[in-house]
């Protein structure tokens, strides 16, 4: 026989038992506390997992260092859980999450909000690639910019509408196969858009962006239509909750709706519901 | 101006005037409106260029009053021309569209089953009777350990002291491949999650979700598909299943998305995979979070998490060029299973360039990605599960001796429940109320008669493994796992054979 073949695993191994790294925990009343340094991806979740068993309905994670995942291993359908972050999350922030509020005083990676159930995820500054990829519930909130391909393929059903608001700006890809859903850019920290490809393949749910961006920005299966009085009304309640949770935290504590409001709003909405209906011989 | 195309008939209808009584039976079978009764007349007549050749006015006519057959009439023979190039190159100088179709590939090309040939003992060692002994099919599928640790307790039993990964145990290597509710009716759906529920093997959900009503009553049984489009995706959905199968690829269409055209997502669809009525369902062509095998990885690690670890992932793709290389990288990715399908592997629609032309056979692919995770010593990190075109038992002994764990068999389950592979699966209008949406054609199946027939499937076939087994001296499906010695090729080139990993018959 040749020598034993150790498959690296770069996720499982070096995960410690709960019991050598319980110390990191520290329960007071109904809040846990967890000290992340030096945790792995998987330690981390095994221990907010074992917090809300316990039945810590709030979370405060100090030292966070790239550690994914944090809020998804948490299905407990009907439980509702409150993580705070301190540090920078790593990917898949809030991935698959059901139900769950996560503050992150600090930036975020990619993969904020993918595939998210319900719930609301607030970001106290930027975050990467594909926020709310897939995302078919709940509420995110990204006081600065975001990547490329954020709220691609985003959904809706029924009563539950995702909804996503950026402060700053985003990269291409905008709203991609977009299928339902809200998306408002409010672009506080720029004179103009930078994305390119907004909307492309969109035939669902509805992008707000406030400030300038040009028609040659956009995709082709987007159209822009007039913002209307319930238009308005959506995105100053969303604007009133924007300034509300990032006011005096890196948005001017003087800001007020008003001013976000005065500047000019685009609404883009698919052309079709059937982007590539129309490509097939019978 | 358009002009039409005038396409010569796929088939001819020939209506025996002296059987037929005018009972309109075959208008009311035939969903692609073939048959019509004239008032005037009294009597039924057929519009043939409209027939797909799905035999269900034949089979259902009382008076046997019917025949369909290939239209005798042709343009002049051309093996080069073939007929059918001409009919596409037709259509679409008409409408200018993409060809569309179903199933699995059509089309002559080398069926390696088919040079494949089967071991037997003789003298040296002796055949099992697998009537009289027991003969083992039980199959598990999921992360094997790199070694076993054990301790004996007090009383001598033996203790695992290693910490296993979860694993699926089916009673037969064989499983139901991903068919969503969408691209087949509910009672296909239903029929096939009976049959593995009750056979004790398991179903695929396929990428369209899982119907609420049965999460409860299937989710022991039930592979659930995460797909590119994240269709009725939610925790619950991962959280209600055996295991989780992230799909990158399909057979029939390795490369592309799909959709599932607005027409189709009806009220129920439209609940299932939590998109609006009437919207088109893309998938898109990858997963927009994936993009390397790192990517893959996190998405693996986000489903186990999802479901705290307590189900195999396992990562389905079609079977191309560097099929081998993939896999490995899939392995190491954290996948658990990994699913193959091969370009004759079904569809309920494809672009016809696709499915004829992109992927690779699924004989090759399998012997290839098995040499190479053996070569680099994580075979046991994961099972294979390979489909794409599975037509018998033997099919599934060869794959099996190839180094496959278990098979994955779509087309042939459908065949089992009535269909009667007409290719015409994207029109909707399955006479056989398989692939369709509609109503009233879905009611043609009945879930418990589909079921019942789907389980005889698996039972004959799981009866002629046991005899094959039994007749090489083998009494478990696991002694055959890999073991290409038991396998001879005929007809095949040198690089063949050395793809395959198996001696010339007679070598």
């Amino acid at each position: 026989m040749g020598m034993v073949v150790r498959l690296r695993d770069p996720f499982m191994d070096w995960v410690r038992r709960i019991d050598e790294i319980i110390n990191a925990v520290n329960f007071e009343g109904n809040t846990a506390k967890i000290d992340a340094t030096g945790l792995t991806h998987k330690e981390l979740n095994d221990l907010i997992r074992l917090c809300v068993e316990k039945g810590a309905d709030k979370i405060i994670l100090k030292n966070v260092c790239g550690q994914r995942y944090i809020g998804t291993r948490l299905y407990f359908p009907g439980k509702r859980v409150e993580i705070e972050i301190y540090g920078t999350p790593g990917n898949d922030l809030g991935m698959f999450m059901n139900g769950h509020r996560i503050v992150v005083h600090g930036n975020a990676q990619d993969g904020v909000g993918n595939t998210m159930n319900e719930g609301e995820i607030v970001v106290e500054g930027r975050a990467g690639d594909v926020v709310a990829m897939s995302m078919r519930g709940g509420r995110i909130f990204i006081r600065d910019d975001v990547g490329y391909r954020t709220a691609i393929h985003m959904k809706e059903y029924r009563e539950k509408v995702p909804v996503l608001v950026i402060g700053g700006s985003s990269q291409d890809f905008l709203g991609e196969y977009m299928a339902g859903g809200v998306v408002l850019l409010l672009g506080l920290n720029s004179k103009k858009h930078r994305a390119n490809y907004i909307g492309t393949g969109m035939h669902g749910g509805v992008i707000y962006i406030r400030g300038k961006v040009e028609p040659y920005q956009f995709g082709k299966e987007v159209g822009i239509v007039e913002m209307e009085e319930e238009d308005y009304r959506r995105v100053e309640g969303l604007v009133e909750d924007y300034l509300k949770f990032f006011r005096g935290k890196g948005v001017d504590e003087k800001l007020e709706v008003d001013e976000v409001m005065g500047e000019k709003f685009t609404k883009l909405v698919p052309v079709s519901k059937r982007p590539y209906g129309r490509i097939y011989t019978y | 101006m358009k002009m039409k195309s005038h396409l010569l008939p796929e088939f001819m209808i020939e209506r025996d005037e002296e059987r037929c009584d005018n009972c309109k039976v075959c208008v009311k079978q035939c969903p692609f409106g073939v048959h019509y009764y004239d008032e005037e007349t009294g009597k039924v007549y057929s519009k043939e260029e409209l027939c797909v050749g799905c035999q269900r006015c034949v089979v259902y006519c009382p008076r046997n009053a019917l025949k369909v057959i290939p239209y005798p009439g042709h343009y002049r023979p051309n093996d080069y021309w073939h007929e059918e190039y001409i009919r596409d190159i037709k259509k679409q100088a008409e409408t200018g569209g993409i060809i569309l179709t179903s199933c699995g590939s059509a089309r002559r090309a080398k069926v390696y089953w088919d040079h494949i040939l089967l071991n037997a003992s003789q003298v040296t060692n002796p055949s099992i009777d697998p009537l009289r002994e027991p003969m083992e099919l039980r199959t598990f599928l999921g992360r094997k350990p790199d070694r076993l640790e054990i301790e004996l307790d007090e009383n001598g039993d033996v203790e695992i002291k290693t910490e296993l990964s979860p694993n699926l145990m089916i009673e037969t290597p064989i499983l139901f491949a991903g068919m969503s509710y969408g691209a087949i009716s509910y009672n296909a759906f239903k029929s096939l999650a009976m049959a593995a529920k009750r056979f004790g093997t398991l179903f695929n959900t396929g990428e369209g979700g899982m119907p609420k009503d049965m999460r409860e009553e299937f989710k022991d049984c039930a592979i659930v598909q995460c797909a590119s489009g994240r269709f009725g995706v939610d925790p619950e959905y991962f959280n209600y299943s055996a295991a989780i199968e992230i799909k990158i690829g399909q057979g029939a269409k390795p490369g592309i998305g799909g959709h599932l055209p607005g027409e189709k997502v009806t009220a129920t669809i439209s609940s299932t995979r939590m998109i609006p009525e009437g919207t088109d369902a893309i998938s898109p062509a990858p997963h927009h979070d994936i993009y390397s095998i790192e990517d893959l990885s996190m998405l693996i690690y986000a489903l186990k998490e999802v479901t705290n670890y307590e189900k195999p992932v396992c990562v389905k793709i079609a079977a191309v060029h560097n099929v081998a290389a993939i896999a490995s990288g899939m392995v190491r990715a954290g996948a658990d299973i990994i699913a193959i399908d091969g370009f004759r592997g079904g569809t309920g629609a494809t672009p016809k360039i696709m499915r004829e032309h992109v992927g690779i056979p699924v004989e090759l692919a399998l012997a290839a990605v098995d040499q190479r995770l053996r070569e680099e010593g994580i075979r046991n990190k994961c099972s294979i599960i390979v489909g794409g075109g599975i037509r018998c038992a033997a099919d599934v002994v060869k794959a099996i001796a190839l180094g496959a764990d278990a098979v994955y068999i779509g087309t042939a389950a459908l065949i089992a429940l009535g269909c009667t592979m007409c290719q015409r699966c994207h029109t909707g209008k399955c006479a056989w109320g398989i692939c369709t949406q509609d109503p009233e054609l879905s009611k043609r199946l009945n879930p418990k008669v589909g079921a019942e027939r789907a389980y005889n499937l698996l039972r004959a076939w799981s009866l002629e493994i046991k005899d094959v087994l039994g007749g090489m001296g083998i009494n478990a499906i696991e002694s055959l796992r890999g073991n290409r010695d038991h396998l001879r090729g005929i007809g095949l080139e040198e690089w063949e054979l050395k793809v395959l990993g198996i001696k010339g018959a007679g070598e």
